[in-house]
């Protein structure tokens, strides 16, 4: 079914030498083009909620948890983007969360720890766990592309045993913990935004960055359009394809450590829970192909913002979690159906 | 007789490469039945007559993974078109919640409400699929969200209980009952296996399934009617999940809206230790069969050892990497 997909990585192509030193302004305004669909929805949603639910929605507050809410998909969601781009999908991103979330509250909550002084020993929750997620990256990318095993088939190996693992390395237990400091990235509000939402727009300005203007980008966009005609061009196809899993599994475990800091606890079984299918969703909604080769990252999270709003409509609005789940549903089927007639 | 020796080494080469790859066939065919018997050796061995080999355990071993079984035979089906079906965990579920509202009417017709309802998130699969052209893997994540969401609005946000007279009219004798030694749920999906194999092997249906999965383009030069293939092929699954859930709510006595969470991922993973490949066009349902009661039979042995249950999901994963890697590279001398 790969092979029958138009072979063009459209935005490689469409973006040669001149039209880089185009005045940032006209970049803009194509970026804008090409999210049309997604970007009106989303301003429609927002003029929505600005006219009829201005009291719930219009506050500080409700920014706060809606971007709140936001930032884990999008951070997850990025990492999806470019391993979808490359014709191949992650299912693991939830179960490694749920690693990288248990083994942070490990390190720091240890008693007698082996780090010299308290913040090294914050800091090294912070890195290992993230570190942990991209070596599960640089698991599942060996997999695919060592044992040529299918990316579904070999992400739902972690996906299957990630979350016992998690639970194997804290034994089941519930981990609480109150470490303020520690807690920053999911509690921090320097100039009063959530510290993880100026991490989100950080890990989107970057993806979107190298996506546009590095070979890495391009390398990602060949592999998904013509796998075959990109390892004759010469690209590393072997490596690009392990790093983008890597890339994956480092942001799903940065993504875990923010769910455990907002929550102030970590339990094994429900961090991550279902991430898989939100970011998913978010990145389908977004405009990016599931049959890889085209990507856009910028509709990711306008993707991800899109499915949110719906939520906060409907839940202000009064309606059910049941009501949420089917509107939902429905919304990225009509997205992707859009997206299918505009393409062809 | 220069020229003979190189000739008698590549004759012997190739015979040697012939071989490999019969063994390799073998084992890609039926690998998953030797370790099926093996690990039935295993638990007999270890846990003695009346443990993991005695009557009880199998029969009510068997009575739990018939439901895997009906839902992963519908899963070969969709697969051996390279196609996915994500939806079919909440189908089962909206299923076991119709039919335990229906549970009042009787067996029959609860079933046939949850088969019903299974059938119209089928159809709806299938036609967004083949008529509208949107991916199976986005299509059918939509309706395992939207499909969740339809069950726990079917049970008003709650679990579903049955109806008082499901206790006397029969529906819970969908899952409890006997027929002989064999749970009626057994019987129900040896039946469903045995039409499946006919459907597969001597329909004109199951040829074109393996055709579009195959290779869909030719399939469709070749006259073979893919857009109705595909729609039967998700109406099955749908279908046979819709069944499915109504033995969980005779299983379970409610229809529970948070239940069989990842049984998709667990029919897929059965069909692919049965040795489906996922890219489609190949595959039969007894290897389905076995590979359900493989992942059923590790699972089950698991029980009898006083593991946490999180070692189980852990030791469940080492499997699927075990059989996926050693799929992978008996495939290659096959294939090179």
């Amino acid at each position: 079914m790969a092979g029958t997909s138009p072979a063009t990585p459209a935005r490689a192509d469409r973006a040669p030498g001149p039209r880089r030193d185009a005045p940032a302004a006209s970049r803009l305004a194509g970026v804008a083009r090409q999210m049309r669909g997604p970007l009106g929805a989303l301003v429609l949603l927002v003029i929505y909620n600005a006219l009829f639910n201005a009291d719930a929605f219009l506050t500080r507050q409700s920014f706060n948890v809606n971007a709140t809410q936001v930032a884990v998909v999008v951070i997850v969601g990025v990492g999806l983007t470019m391993v979808i781009a490359t014709g191949g999908i992650d299912l693991s991103v939830g179960a490694i969360m749920a690693i990288s979330g248990s083994l942070a509250p490990i390190i720091f909550l240890a008693d007698s720890a082996p780090w010299a002084t308290p913040f090294l020993g914050a800091a090294m929750a912070y890195v290992l766990p993230v570190l942990l997620g991209g070596a599960l990256g640089a698991f599942n990318g060996g997999l695919i592309t060592g044992f040529r095993i299918q990316p579904i088939i070999a992400t739902l190996v972690l996906f299957i045993a990630g979350r016992g693992i998690a639970q194997v390395m804290t034994g089941g237990r519930l981990q609480s913990f109150r470490e303020p400091d520690w807690q920053y990235v999911g509690l921090g509000r320097p100039l009063g935004i959530p510290f993880q939402v100026i991490l989100m727009l950080t890990v989107v300005a970057v993806a979107a960055w190298a996506m546009r203007a590095t070979t890495f980008g391009r390398y990602v966009l060949a592999i998904g359009g013509n796998p075959a005609a990109a390892r004759l061009a010469g690209v590393p196809v072997r490596r690009v394809t392990v790093a983008v899993y890597v890339i994956s599994g480092l942001l799903a475990g940065l993504a875990g450590l923010i769910e455990i800091a907002i929550n102030s606890s970590a339990d094994a079984n429900r961090i991550g829970l279902n991430r898989e299918l939100d970011a998913i969703a978010a990145v389908a909604v977004g405009g990016t192909s599931l049959l890889g080769g085209r990507a856009t990252i910028v509709g990711t999270l306008i993707g991800a913002l899109i499915i949110q709003l719906i939520r906060f409509t409907l839940l202000t609005e009064g309606a059910s979690d049941a009501v949420v789940r089917i509107v939902s549903a429905g919304a990225i089927l009509v997205a992707v159906l859009i997206q299918r007639q505009r393409g062809t | 007789m220069v020229a003979a020796q190189p000739s008698t080494t590549a004759l012997r080469e190739a015979r040697d490469r012939a071989s490999r790859a019969r063994f390799a066939t073998l084992i890609q065919r039926q690998g998953a039945l030797i370790a099926l018997v093996v690990t039935m050796v295993f638990g007999w061995l270890r846990y003695g007559q009346e443990g993991f080999t005695g009557t009880y355990n199998i029969t009510e071993a068997l009575r739990y993974n018939a439901m895997f079984a009906l839902i992963a035979l519908g899963m070969t089906f969709v697969i051996m078109t390279g196609g996915i079906d994500l939806s079919v965990g909440a189908v089962a579920v909206l299923g076991s919640v119709m039919a335990a509202r229906a549970s009042g009417e009787g067996p029959w017709v609860a079933t046939l409400v949850a088969i019903a309802t299974g059938v119209a998130i089928g159809l709806l699969n299938g036609v967004l699929i083949s008529r509208f052209r949107i991916q199976p893997f986005i299509v059918t994540l939509a309706t395992l969200l939207g499909g969740r969401g339809l069950a726990l609005l079917a049970a008003n946000n709650s679990v579903q209980s049955l109806s008082t007279e499901a206790f006397s009219n029969g529906f819970i004798d969908i899952s409890g009952r006997e027929i002989g030694p064999v749970p009626l749920p057994v019987a129900i999906a040896a039946v469903a296996f045995v039409i499946g194999t006919v459907l597969l092997n001597l329909t004109r249906f199951g040829r074109h399934v393996l055709a579009i999965g195959g290779n869909e383009e030719a399939a469709r030069l070749a006259g073979v009617p893919i857009d109705r293939t595909i729609i039967v092929v998700y109406v099955l699954s749908g279908g046979l999940a819709g069944l499915a859930g109504a033995i969980l709510a005779a299983y379970t006595f409610s229809g529970n809206p948070n239940e069989a969470v990842g049984w998709e991922l667990s029919a897929i993973a059965a069909v692919v230790v049965g040795g489906t490949l996922l890219t489609g066009g190949l595959g039969s349902v007894w290897t389905t069969l076995v590979g359900v009661l493989l992942l059923g039979a590790i699972i089950n042995m698991l029980n009898f050892e006083s593991l946490d249950p999180y070692w189980q999901q852990v030791i469940r994963g080492l499997f699927l990497l075990v059989v996926v890697i050693l799929q992978s590279r008996l495939r290659r001398p096959a294939s090179g």
